[in-house]
């Protein structure tokens, strides 16, 4: 094997704002050194390329020990949102993208976006439901078959 | 640090090959650096990246992300990476003579 990467295939498979930027900044970070990028979403992670929910993605403010939060706390209503919105501030300031512009970003950075079949048909979703740069809903082993010769980054 | 000649001129490169010092640079260097990175020739669109990624630079004291890139140069995400396909600030940086971009977007 090479010492340079020179392909990725990073599956994201979590719902939560937590969940979804860090593959999405790895996919960028890829493209942005040369590197050829494919992004897998999977289970929840289909949300970051839903179109009706792309822009609610929120922060788990419950079960997430690493906000140092009450339990309590995390779930009174609102609190997700309130957390959500002070984190994308930050983020704003950072020049990080919004999920829906950060995956176009992605999308025309020559990444190539698929959707997992499974979790779309458990879901009971079709291509419809989601932004037009997602290139296919494909199988496993068609995700296996696009990843050959590179690296599979799951998040 | 290593010392290489440019367009006839002795630069300081690091390790990756980005000049350390942005004042060393001159616009004859840039067709020699984007060669030896597999861009044959620059056109006035690559132009109007360099010179975007150099002026930020040398005003801000670092180079733009991508996304201000795509924003604010004038030259959309798709088409910066048609014309640095690998990778428009890093190659736009090196070219024109200013230090890695160390942003992770």
């Amino acid at each position: 094997m090479s010492d340079t990467i020179e392909k990725v295939s990073i599956i994201i498979s979590k719902g939560s704002l937590e969940g979804i930027y860090p593959g999405l900044i790895m996919a960028n970070g890829a493209r942005m050194e040369g590197i050829e990028a494919n992004v897998f979403f999977t289970f929840f992670g289909l949300d970051a390329i839903n179109k009706a929910k792309h822009e609610h993605v929120k922060v788990a403010t419950v079960g997430n020990p690493g906000l140092h939060l009450a339990t309590w706390a995390g779930g009174v209503p609102g609190v997700s949102s309130l957390v959500t919105r002070q984190l994308a501030h930050e983020m704003e300031k950072l020049d990080i993208p919004p999920i829906p512009e950060f995956v176009e970003m992605i999308a025309d950075s020559g990444a190539g976006l698929y959707a997992c079949k499974a979790s779309v048909d458990l879901f009971k979703l079709s291509s419809e439901d989601f932004i037009p740069q997602v290139r296919d809903i494909i199988t496993v082993g068609e995700f296996y078959g696009l990843a050959g010769g590179g690296q599979i980054i799951f998040t | 640090m290593t010392t290489t000649t440019l367009a006839g001129a002795p630069v300081e490169v690091d390790s990756e090959g980005f000049l350390t010092d942005a004042r060393q640079w001159n616009r004859e260097m840039a067709p020699e650096i984007a060669r030896a990175n597999g861009i044959e020739q620059l056109t006035d669109r690559h132009w109007q990246v360099i010179d975007f990624m150099r002026n930020t630079y040398l005003e801000t004291g670092s180079a733009p992300s991508i996304r201000s890139l795509g924003k604010a140069s004038g030259v959309p995400i798709k088409e910066l990476y048609e014309l640095f396909p690998k990778g428009p600030a890093k190659l736009a940086a090196k070219i024109g003579g200013i230090p890695k971009p160390r942003g992770c977007i």
